[in-house]
């Protein structure tokens, strides 16, 4: 079993297992635990494709397996693990993270209050919102 | 309207919400996934968003100055006008905030696209690694893994020193809830000319140095 953690999605994987620095994920796990999809052109979210790399100093597919962590490596994103390789999280990278701000358009994200209601930042959309952060600490 | 975001657990943020009683919504955002979506590094910071879900001022401390390093730490107190600069301040940006309010895009305090564009600050690699170990430190402290989470911490701050977010967070909090003992100190006097609350771009406010 293993949990896959990206961006505010957690996903439990119980038929995967993991060692050492390779993420072996088939497509429906790959897009369950991360929403992108492994098409023939590459690895693809909305418009997006990125092609596989290749000539790698080792495979990245084997059969119906992508190693999702050499991929996401190879994309400039974040790979991290804990000791027993049960939970990893594939992070978003600098260069995403820079494009999504540099447009100006605020990225959109879902939080809940204390009751637990779920709220988007994009359901205030036609309100001006003055996004402020705080802490207890 | 205003969106509150707590960079916190829900056991930490509850008491000061419930007794806040706002009239606006306050999200718990326990894994700080909006200060790594907007590169944040500590609170209070506010990011500025118009109708059409459009940054106008990216994030910047909302109205807090970097006197809590003059502060006389035996007893908290500050100097007088000292204290008056900080309100002064504070006054400043909530007045800024109501123009807006009032305003929208014409407001003074609205910046072009090519100015908001100019004062973000996109993370570099380190950050964006930092985050994910933060992330992992955070599941694992709330899956009983004390000690493993703490590596993650200690990697995450590494990796992004900067963040006062992720060390507050991280950090042993005293019988008050808060991360403010000696090695917070510490970690401050080492900021050297570095601000802890960057000062915020507007006329009337001295930049930093």
């Amino acid at each position: 079993m293993l949990t896959l953690l990206h961006e505010q999605r957690e996903t439990t994987l119980p038929n995967v297992d993991a060692s050492g620095d390779a993420l072996w994920l088939d497509r429906q796990d790959i897009e369950a635990a991360t929403g992108w999809a492994w098409k023939p052109e590459g690895l693809c979210r909305d418009e997006i494709c990125i092609p596989l790399p290749r000539d790698t100093a080792r495979p990245i597919v084997d059969q119906d397996k992508l190693d999702l962590a050499a991929m996401w490596r190879h994309m400039g994103q974040p790979v991290v693990r804990d000791a027993t390789a049960s939970t990893w999280v594939l992070g978003t990278g600098p260069a995403q993270r820079a494009s999504a701000l540099t447009s100006l358009e605020a990225p959109d994200f879902e939080l809940p209050d204390l009751d637990g209601n779920l709220h988007r930042l994009s359901d205030y959309r036609g309100k001006k919102v003055f996004l402020a952060t705080w802490a207890s600490w | 309207m205003v969106l509150a975001i707590a960079m916190d657990n829900a056991q930490g943020a509850r008491p000061w919400i419930e007794a806040a009683k706002p009239s606006y919504p306050c999200l718990i955002d326990r894994d700080h996934h909006v200060a790594d979506l907007f590169n944040l590094v500590n609170v209070p910071q506010a990011i500025w968003i118009d109708e059409h879900g459009r940054i106008v001022r990216p994030p910047e401390t909302a109205g807090s100055t970097d006197v809590l390093r003059m502060m006389d730490r035996s007893n908290g107190s500050l100097p007088e006008p000292i204290m008056a600069e900080r309100k002064r301040i504070k006054a400043l940006y909530l007045d800024a905030v109501r123009d807006w309010a009032q305003k929208g895009a014409a407001s003074e305090h609205v910046l072009a696209a090519g100015e908001a564009s100019k004062r973000l600050a996109a993370p570099d690699p380190a950050i964006a690694q930092a985050h994910a170990h933060f992330r992992l430190g955070q599941h694992l402290l709330r899956g009983g893994q004390a000690d493993q989470a703490r590596a993650q911490f200690d990697e995450a701050i590494r990796l992004h020193p900067d963040s006062w977010n992720i060390w507050r967070q991280a950090a042993e909090k005293d019988s008050r809830g808060l991360a403010a003992g000696p090695e917070f100190w510490a970690r401050v006097d080492a900021l050297g000319e570095k601000a802890y609350y960057a000062p915020i771009n507007m006329n009337g406010v001295q930049p930093h140095g």
